[in-house]
C-alpha cells in the first residue's frame, strides 16, 4: 500500500503523520495519533460513533480519508474541553446522557454541531438531527435531554 | 456534601472518563509488538470443507501465520461448551453437536470461522484472508425454525435436528382444563429473531508470555471469570492460575458478551502457539454474522377460561431456534428462563409448556436482553389481549380478574413469587397513560385521517440468578452466587471489588453509593473495581439483571462484616465493650459517653495496630460470597399508544408509559436510564428489527442498511415511574432492573397496533408494509 504524508491541525496542535493512502481519518486519529476517544462502531457509515469536527462541521471520521483531511483543522472529543468541560459534556453528565459511553463522543460532537447550527432548540429537531447516530443503551431519552440542555448552556455562554 | 445515600440521583462517577473520550475499551489497548488477526469465515451456510488452500495467503509479505481449525484439533484443544444441561421429556440428556473453535471438516452457518490470518498489520491480515481458498461441498441449508425438524439431519448425533423436547407443568390438568372450558383462545405467534448490536464490536487481545507461560486476554466480556473458567476447564488453553482475563471498559453487552466465542479462544491459542500478542477487533459485518443472536421462536398457545374470563389452563408449545451450535447458555433460555415465566402476573391454576429446541444453519442463538422472559411475556400478553376481545372484556378488566394478589405465591411452573402488587402498578400506569381519555385522542387522530390504538402489557420477570442449588438441580454447570470485597486502605479510602461487570449499568456509582451509605464514607473516597481476574478472586459477572440483587447483596454483607470488625477495634480504643458501641454515618460512638471514632480512624488503627484488641487480626478488609435464597421478581405494567398513517403504514409511538416495581432503588436516575434503554430495544423488536436468513442460510440483514436499528426519531420520550414492594429475601430489598423494558414493551406495542388496525393477530415487526396491507384489508 502506498503511504502518504499528511499534515493537519488536530485539537489545536499541528501534526504530521505518514499513513497508508487508504487509511481513514478515524484510523489516523486512533492508530497513529493515539486519540482513541473517536470510536468505530460500524463499517457502513451508519452509527456515528466516529463523529469529529472538520473545519468546525461534524463529519464521520470513518468516511473521510486521512489524505483528504490534509491541511484542515480537526477537533475530536479530546479537544473540546481540555481545561474545563465543554457545556455539552457537562450536560451529558448532568442528564445521564450516556451508559456504556461508546456512542458518547460521537453524540457529543454531533450535539455541539447541531447547537452551533441553531438546530437543537426542540425535542423534534434534536431527534431528527441524531439521524446519523445510533445508541443501543439509552433509548435516546436522556441524550435528547442532554443535547437540549447543552445547547441552552452554549447559547447563554454558561459553563463555556 | 450533597446527599449521596441510597435512593438519591447521584451523578455517575464513570462519566468523567467517558465524556472526555478517555474510556479504555479493548480496541483502545495496543501492546508493543502486537500482531493483528483477521478471520476467514464461511461464505456458505452448510457445506463440507473439501479442501483449504493457504498458499497464496501465506506468501503475502507481512503475514506471520495462517492457522486453521484442523491445527486446533491437532493441538488437542477442547470444543466450546454449553454450560446448561437440559433433559428431554423422556429423561434423556440433550443432544448437542461438538462446537469446534474453528471449523475443520464442515461449516454449519454463514460466517463460521475457518481460519485465522495473523499479520503485521490488520490491513495485511484482511487482504490475505481474502486469498484463502476454501473448496466447499455445499449442502441444502435450513434456517427457518419451523422447517428444521423435517429437514435432513445436520449432525449425526442429533436426530430430527432436535436438541431436546422439554416440558414443564402438569399436562393432564392443563388438558382437562382446556377440555372442559367455557372458551379457549388459541394463537400462533412468532418471536422475531434479533441481532444484539452493542455499539462496541467484540474485540480481544491475547498476550502469551513464553518465559512465564502466563496468558493475558483482554476481551469485551460481561463476565471475565467465566471466560477464564471455560478456557481453562473446557478448552484446556492454560491453567487457571496462569490465565488472566481483563474486561476493561465494555461498550454495551445486552447478553451478547456473556458467551465464550470462537474468536477469543482461537486468538488465545494462536498467541500461545506463536508466542506473541495478537489483536482482533470485529468489523460490524462480523458482529451481524457471528455474535450470538436472540429470540427466534414459533409458538402455538391455548388459554382456557370460564364464562367470566377467569383463566383455567394454559398450554404452550414452542419451537426454539438454537442456530448451528449450542452457545454458552443457549439451552437454558427457552426452558428455565422461558417456561417458568408463563404464569406471568396471573393465578392460572394449570400450565403446561413444551419446548423443542432445534438446530438450523444460522448463527448460534443465546441470551439477549431479557432472554426467554420477553418470549414468555409476548406469548402471554398477546393471548390475554386476544382472549379479552373474544370474551368481550376490556384488556384491563381481564387482567384484573386474574391477578395474583396473595404472596408468597407458588406458580404451577416452578417459581415462588415472594412479593409484588400488580393492582398498584396497573392503576398507576393507567393514570400515567391517561387510559380513560384515550377515546378522545383517538377521535382527534381520526379527524386527521389517522388510526390510533392503545395497548397494555403486564410483565413479570425472574432476576437475581440464582440460588445455586436450584440452578444446579435444573442443570446449570456453574454456581450462581456473587462475591464482593471491601478493603479499607490505611488512609481511610475504600476499594470495592465486585464480581459483577459494568458495561453501561453504572456500577461504579451505584455500588459506591451502596457502600457509602453502609459505611458512611464519601463516594469520592470509594473506588469500585471490576472486570479483571487478577484483582478479584472470582465472580460470575453481569447478566439476567443480577448485579444489584446478588452482587449488591454480597457488598452489603461485606460492609456489615467491616462494621462489626470495626466495632471491636472502636470498643478497644474507647475502653468499652463492642455491645456498648453504636455505628452510624461513619462514626462509632460509645454509649453513655462523649467518645467517638470515625471509621477512617478505625481503619488507620487496624493497619497500625499499636494499640489494638488482643487476638484480633490487623487490617480492615472483608469478603462476602452471597448465594441468593430465591429469584427476585420485578414486575410492571406498560401502556403504549400508537398512531398509524393508513396511507403509508408508518406506526408512530405517540406515548409510552411504564410503571415498574424493582423493589428498593439505590439510584433512580440510573434505574430510569435502564428502563429507557430496555424500552427502546423492545420497541425496536416490535416495530423495526428483524434478522432474516434466506432459505439457503444467507443473511439478508447483514448491515445497518438492512437491519433496522431504532434511532432517535423512531422513539418518543418515555413516561416512567416506579412503585416499590421490597424484595423479602435479600439484605437490600432490591430486585433488578436491567431487562424489564425489553421484556414488557413488545406486547404493549403489538397490542396497540392490533387495536388500531382492529385485527386479532399481528406478527412483529410492525413494518410499514405489513401495517399498510393490514390497514388496506380492514
Ligand atoms: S464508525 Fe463511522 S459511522 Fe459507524
Ligand atoms: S451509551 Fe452505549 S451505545 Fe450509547
Amino acid at each position: 500500500m502506498r503511504r502518504v504524508s499528511i499534515q493537519l491541525q488536530v485539537n489545536n496542535k499541528s501534526v504530521k503523520a505518514v499513513c497508508p493512502a487508504n487509511a481513514t481519518l478515524a484510523t489516523l486519529l486512533r492508530e497513529h495519533l493515539g486519540l482513541t476517544g473517536t470510536h468505530v462502531g460500524c463499517d457502513t457509515s451508519q452509527c456515528g460513533a466516529c463523529v469529529v469536527h472538520l473545519n468546525g462541521v461534524s463529519v464521520k471520521a470513518c468516511t473521510v480519508l486521512a489524505a483528504q483531511a490534509n491541511g484542515p483543522e480537526v477537533v475530536t472529543i479530546e479537544g473540546i474541553g481540555s481545561d474545563k468541560l465543554h457545556p455539552m459534556q457537562q450536560a451529558f453528565r448532568e442528564h445521564h446522557g450516556l451508559q456504556c459511553g461508546f456512542c458518547t463522543p460521537g453524540m457529543i460532537m454531533s450535539g455541539i454541531d447541531m447547537a452551533n447550527r441553531g438546530q437543537a432548540t426542540t425535542e423534534a429537531e434534536v431527534r431528527k438531527g441524531l439521524e446519523g447516530n445510533i445508541c443501543r443503551c439509552t433509548g435516546y431519552h436522556n441524550i435528547v435531554q442532554s443535547i437540549l440542555a447543552g445547547a441552552g448552556k452554549m447559547q447563554s455562554g454558561e459553563g463555556a | 456534601m450533597a446527599d449521596q445515600s441510597i435512593g438519591q440521583r447521584v451523578l455517575r462517577k464513570e462519566d468523567a472518563r467517558f465524556i472526555a473520550g478517555k474510556g479504555r475499551y479493548t480496541d483502545d489497548i495496543n501492546l508493543r509488538g502486537q500482531a493483528y488477526a483477521c478471520f476467514v469465515r464461511s461464505t456458505v451456510a452448510r457445506a463440507g470443507i473439501a479442501s483449504l488452500d493457504l498458499t497464496a495467503a501465506e506468501s503475502v509479505e507481512g503475514v506471520i501465520a495462517v492457522l486453521t481449525g484442523r491445527q486446533i484439533a491437532e493441538d488437542g484443544l477442547g470444543t466450546l461448551p454449553c454450560g446448561w444441561m437440559i433433559h428431554s421429556k423422556d429423561g434423556n440428556p440433550m443432544k448437542q453437536p461438538a462446537h469446534p473453535v474453528m471449523a475443520a471438516d464442515s461449516v454449519n452457518y454463514l460466517g463460521e470461522p475457518i481460519a485465522l490470518v495473523v499479520a503485521e498489520t490488520y490491513q495485511i491480515a484482511r487482504d490475505a484472508a481474502d486469498l484463502v481458498v476454501v473448496d466447499y461441498d455445499e449442502k441444502q441449508a435450513v434456517s427457518d425454525v419451523t422447517l428444521a425438524q423435517a429437514h435432513d439431519q445436520l449432525y449425526e448425533e442429533v436426530p430430527r435436528n432436535t436438541v431436546y423436547e422439554w416440558e414443564l407443568g402438569d399436562r393432564e390438568a392443563t388438558m382437562a382444563a382446556i377440555e372442559g372450558a367455557h372458551h379457549v383462545t388459541r394463537i400462533k405467534i412468532r418471536n422475531n429473531r434479533l441481532i444484539p448490536n452493542a455499539i462496541e464490536p467484540r474485540a480481544a487481545i491475547a498476550d502469551f508470555n513464553p518465559a512465564t507461560e502466563d496468558l493475558t486476554l483482554y476481551v469485551t466480556s460481561q463476565n471475565p471469570h467465566l471466560v477464564r473458567l471455560i478456557l481453562t476447564a473446557f478448552i484446556q488453553l492454560a491453567p487457571e492460575h496462569k490465565l488472566r482475563v481483563v474486561a476493561p471498559d465494555v461498550g454495551g453487552g445486552f447478553g451478547s458478551k456473556i458467551f465464550v466465542y470462537s474468536e477469543e479462544t482461537a486468538l488465545s491459542w494462536a498467541s500461545r502457539r506463536l508466542g506473541m500478542a495478537i489483536k482482533w477487533t470485529a468489523e460490524r459485518s462480523e458482529s451481524f454474522l457471528a455474535d450470538a443472536h436472540g429470540r427466534d421462536h414459533y409458538t402455538e398457545a391455548a388459554l382456557a377460561m370460564d364464562d367470566e374470563g377467569h383463566f383455567l389452563g394454559l398450554h404452550v408449545k414452542t419451537q426454539a431456534n438454537m442456530g448451528a451450535y449450542l452457545s454458552t447458555f443457549a439451552s437454558s433460555v427457552p426452558t428455565y428462563l422461558y417456561g417458568t415465566l408463563l404464569a406471568g402476573q396471573y393465578k392460572t391454576p394449570a400450565i403446561y409448556v413444551e419446548v423443542d429446541a432445534v438446530l438450523t444453519n444460522t448463527a448460534p442463538v443465546d441470551a439477549y436482553r431479557g432472554a426467554g422472559r420477553p418470549e414468555a411475556t409476548y406469548v402471554l400478553e398477546r393471548i390475554v389481549d386476544v382472549a379479552a376481545g373474544e370474551m368481550n372484556l376490556s384488556p384491563v378488566e381481564i387482567r384484573r380478574r386474574n391477578f395474583i394478589t396473595n404472596f408468597p405465591y407458588a406458580t404451577p411452573v416452578a417459581l415462588e413469587y415472594d412479593t409484588g402488587d400488580y393492582v398498584q402498578t396497573l392503576d398507576r400506569v393507567l393514570e400515567l397513560a391517561e387510559w380513560s381519555s384515550f377515546e378522545a385522542r383517538k377521535a382527534e387522530s381520526e379527524s386527521r385521517g389517522k388510526l390510533r390504538g392503545i395497548g397494555l402489557s403486564c410483565y413479570i420477570e425472574a432476576c437475581g440468578l440464582a440460588p445455586s442449588q436450584v440452578a444446579g438441580a435444573l442443570g446449570a454447570g456453574v454456581g450462581l452466587w456473587e462475591s464482593g470485597e471491601i478493603r479499607f486502605n490505611p488512609t481511610g479510602s475504600v476499594t470495592v471489588l465486585t464480581g459483577t461487570h459494568s458495561h453501561g449499568q453504572g456500577h461504579e456509582t451505584t455500588f459506591a453509593q451502596l457502600v457509602s451509605d453502609r459505611l458512611g464514607v464519601p463516594i469520592n473516597d470509594i473506588e469500585v473495581v471490576h472486570g479483571d481476574t487478577s484483582r478479584l478472586d472470582f465472580g460470575l459477572g453481569t447478566y439476567g439483571s443480577r448485579s444489584i440483587a446478588v452482587g449488591g447483596s454480597a457488598l452489603a454483607t461485606a460492609s456489615d462484616k467491616i462494621v462489626e470488625k470495626g466495632r471491636k477495634i472502636a470498643a478497644h480504643l474507647m475502653d468499652t465493650s463492642p455491645e456498648e458501641v453504636d455505628f452510624e454515618g461513619g462514626v462509632y460512638t460509645a454509649r453513655q459517653s462523649n467518645l467517638n471514632k470515625t471509621i477512617q480512624e478505625i481503619a488507620f488503627a487496624a493497619y497500625v495496630p499499636h494499640n489494638y484488641p488482643e487476638g484480633l487480626e490487623p487490617g480492615l478488609a472483608e469478603k462476602a460470597f452471597y448465594d441468593p435464597d430465591n429469584f427476585t421478581f420485578p414486575a410492571g405494567a406498560y401502556v403504549c399508544e400508537v398512531e398509524i398513517d393508513p396511507q403509508t403504514g408508518v406506526v408512530t409511538i405517540a406515548r409510552f408509559s411504564a410503571v415498574d416495581d424493582f423493589g428498593n432503588i439505590i439510584n433512580p436516575m440510573i434505574v430510569e436510564g435502564q428502563v429507557h434503554g430496555g424500552l427502546a430495544q423492545g420497541i425496536g423488536q416490535a416495530l423495526l428489527e428483524n434478522c432474516v436468513y434466506d432459505s439457503n442460510g444467507q443473511l439478508v440483514t447483514g448491515s445497518y442498511f438492512d437491519y433496522c436499528m431504532p434511532r432517535a426519531d423512531d422513539l418518543p420520550s418515555f413516561q416512567v415511574d416506579l412503585e416499590v414492594t421490597p424484595c423479602t429475601h435479600n439484605p437490600l430489598g432490591v430486585k433488578g432492573c436491567g431487562e424489564a423494558g425489553a421484556i414488557g414493551s413488545p406486547p404493549a406495542v403489538i397490542n396497540a397496533v392490533a387495536n388500531a388496525l382492529g385485527v386479532r393477530d399481528f406478527d412483529m415487526p410492525a413494518t410499514p408494509e405489513k401495517v399498510w396491507r393490514a390497514a388496506a384489508g380492514s
